[in-house]
């Protein structure tokens, strides 16, 4: 089974330099990219190989690129953004790709650039990611040294500056058009779409944002083909999927797996399975705004497609356990209770409603908690949806909550009509 | 300030502006942001604005230490509560509070991003994973 993006990350050791990583063939696409290809032979490469975004929503990422308008009367500068603000809780999938092999993004970005003509990227990345912001500094004056970045890159006559810029810290950042205004030294309130960011993005400017894990399969799949890319998943979707757990099983952590793999084996196969003496109650299945997975899914391809079928979002491949020692109220509760203080405040859906739903998922747990509280919470996850909110974060907020509330529905009753906590003596 | 010189214009350093000052002064003062103002040309209530806004950014003193402790979902699974209820004993202080001699100042912070080694924790710029009492013992002795 191939591991493309992860062959050469050792945890525990310190990552390739510039001399191992192209002893180990890497900057070889890029050499081959920009002398041999032109950026649209690179776009339609990656719109054929079917990459879908690996930030969580799955978009493809050659269509976004071919948004990106080109040509000599394009305007200038174009920007691309390296999205590694990972701050989806229960994700941790960025930060082991920076930190393991900080090349591997550096010449995705090249590539990626080049192929929309952008000649300044960012990485936007979180702030507790110290050791990734230091390996990847290191890794761009390697670069910058070596004439990968710069002025007239490799003799293409194509020039591309890459900059850190390390987060001061607030979840919706993540949200691209949020991230523009948070690079340009503002609050990061997102914007009103469209126009979209391919068109106008930072400072006006075309730019196209793209997560971690997406970029860094740009040099391989410039030198492998989409064919290759396509056959590397069980359902051909395309590529490999970096699939984590977390919780109450033998052996949490990360592995690259063909994407599709199903749920069933990641828990327990490569997750080892619940520790002893825990029961598996259920799963977020990629990052907390995605809807709870139930045993009965244990064989979902965990795909974007397959995962989607069953009323839920693959997201971030990061998965939560929910185990029966854990109570699924103070469990929702929790994830509400960050959405709720993670809201940037500038749509009122979001920023009281969700400080409502928090605070009577808090009074249910606590047990004064009354049975309308489940009406109201259930109308609150009916309209805290797309196209009554301003972005994302509401209605992300309300896919676990919907889920929570029908599949744990007799643990929300208990509490309620017990009055207390079941699992707090 | 060099900073504002590589930016099409000089607000969009507001927010390295205040990490530059907090990173020197440990937070960002009144007066501090109204310094910003005037360099950056934009109103107090701009610069306060963003300052309030990001989570790392400090607008009250905090101690010579912060302890950021995860509390997001895969850390209350695996147990933060404990660990916070053992620090906060320790320290004699609650989130949000600073010991009386400066030494530390305890906060709650969101996902870390090291869900399979939780709990985890960061003291300043340093990662804790795995989190023990014993652990915590250790660590904390070496922040003066």
């Amino acid at each position: 089974m191939e591991k493309p993006l992860t062959k050469y990350i050792t945890p525990g050791s310190p990552p390739p330099d510039l001399k191992e990583y192209s002893r180990i063939g890497g900057y070889a696409s890029a050499h081959k990219a920009l002398k041999e290809m032109s950026p649209a032979e690179i776009t339609s490469l990656v719109k054929a190989s079917n990459l879908l975004g690996r930030g969580g929503a799955g978009f493809p990422t050659g269509l976004k690129w071919s948004f990106v308008p080109m040509g000599e009367n394009s305007p200038k500068p174009k920007y691309l953004i390296c999205n590694a603000d990972e701050m989806e809780p229960g994700t941790f999938k960025d930060r082991y790709l920076m930190e393991g092999n900080p090349h591997q993004l550096i010449e995705g970005m090249i590539i990626s650039s080049y192929a929309i003509q952008a000649e300044k990227a960012y990485i936007f990345i979180r702030w507790a990611y110290k050791k990734a912001e230091k390996e990847l500094r290191k890794a761009l004056a390697e670069a910058y040294a070596a004439g990968y970045l710069g002025k007239n890159i490799l003799g293409s006559g194509f020039d591309l500056d890459i900059y850190i810029h390390s987060s001061a810290g607030r979840y919706i950042c993540g949200e691209e058009t949020a991230l523009f205004n948070s690079l340009e030294g503002k609050r990061a309130i997102p914007r009103t779409k469209p126009p979209f960011a391919a068109i106008s993005g930072l400072f006006g400017k075309p730019t196209i944002v793209n997560n971690v894990e997406t970029l860094v399969w740009i040099p391989h799949i410039i030198e492998r083909g989409a064919e290759w890319f396509k056959n590397l998943s069980m359902t051909g979707a395309g590529g490999t999927k970096l699939y984590g757990v977390s919780g109450r099983v033998k052996n949490p952590g990360l592995w690259e797996l063909p994407l599709g793999t199903t749920l069933r084996e990641v828990i327990e196969e490569h997750a080892g399975g619940m520790l002893d003496g825990y029961k598996f109650r259920g799963v977020i299945p990629g990052g907390i705004s995605t809807d709870f997975m139930l045993e009965k899914h244990m064989d979902v391809n965990m795909d974007f497609s397959n995962v989607g079928a069953v009323g839920s979002r693959l997201g971030t491949g990061t998965m939560i356990i929910l185990d029966d020692k854990t109570c699924p109220v103070a469990f929702i509760h929790n994830i509400e209770k960050f959405f709720a203080l993670e809201s940037c405040g500038w749509c009122t859906p979001c920023r009281e409603g969700l400080a409502w739903v928090e605070k009577l998922l808090a009074s249910i747990e606590e047990g004064t908690g009354k049975m309308e509280y489940l009406d109201i919470l259930k109308f609150h996850t009916k309209y805290l949806c797309f196209g009554n909110t301003f972005c994302a974060h509401a209605p992300g907020a309300a896919e676990p909550l919907q889920s929570g509330l029908e599949y744990f529905h007799d643990d929300f009753v208990q509490h309620i009509n017990g009055k207390k906590c079941p699992w707090r003596s | 300030m060099e900073e504002a010189g590589q930016y099409p214009y000089p607000a969009v350093a507001c927010i390295d502006a205040l990490k530059i000052v907090q990173h020197h002064r440990g937070w960002v003062s009144d007066d501090s942001v109204k310094d910003i103002a005037q360099l950056l040309e934009i109103s107090n209530e701009d610069v306060d604005g963003v300052a309030t806004f990001y989570s790392r950014i400090y607008r009250k003193p905090v101690g010579r230490n912060v302890i950021l402790i995860c509390d997001s979902i895969s850390c209350m699974i695996m147990g933060y509560e404990s660990m916070y209820e053992y620090i906060s004993l320790k320290l004699g202080i609650h989130f949000g509070e600073t010991t009386n001699d400066g030494r530390f100042t305890l906060l709650p912070n969101s996902c870390l991003g090291d869900c399979d080694h939780a709990p985890a924790m960061m003291v300043n710029n340093d990662h804790y994973n795995k989190l023990t009492f014993e652990k915590i013992d250790e660590l904390l002795s070496n922040y003066k």
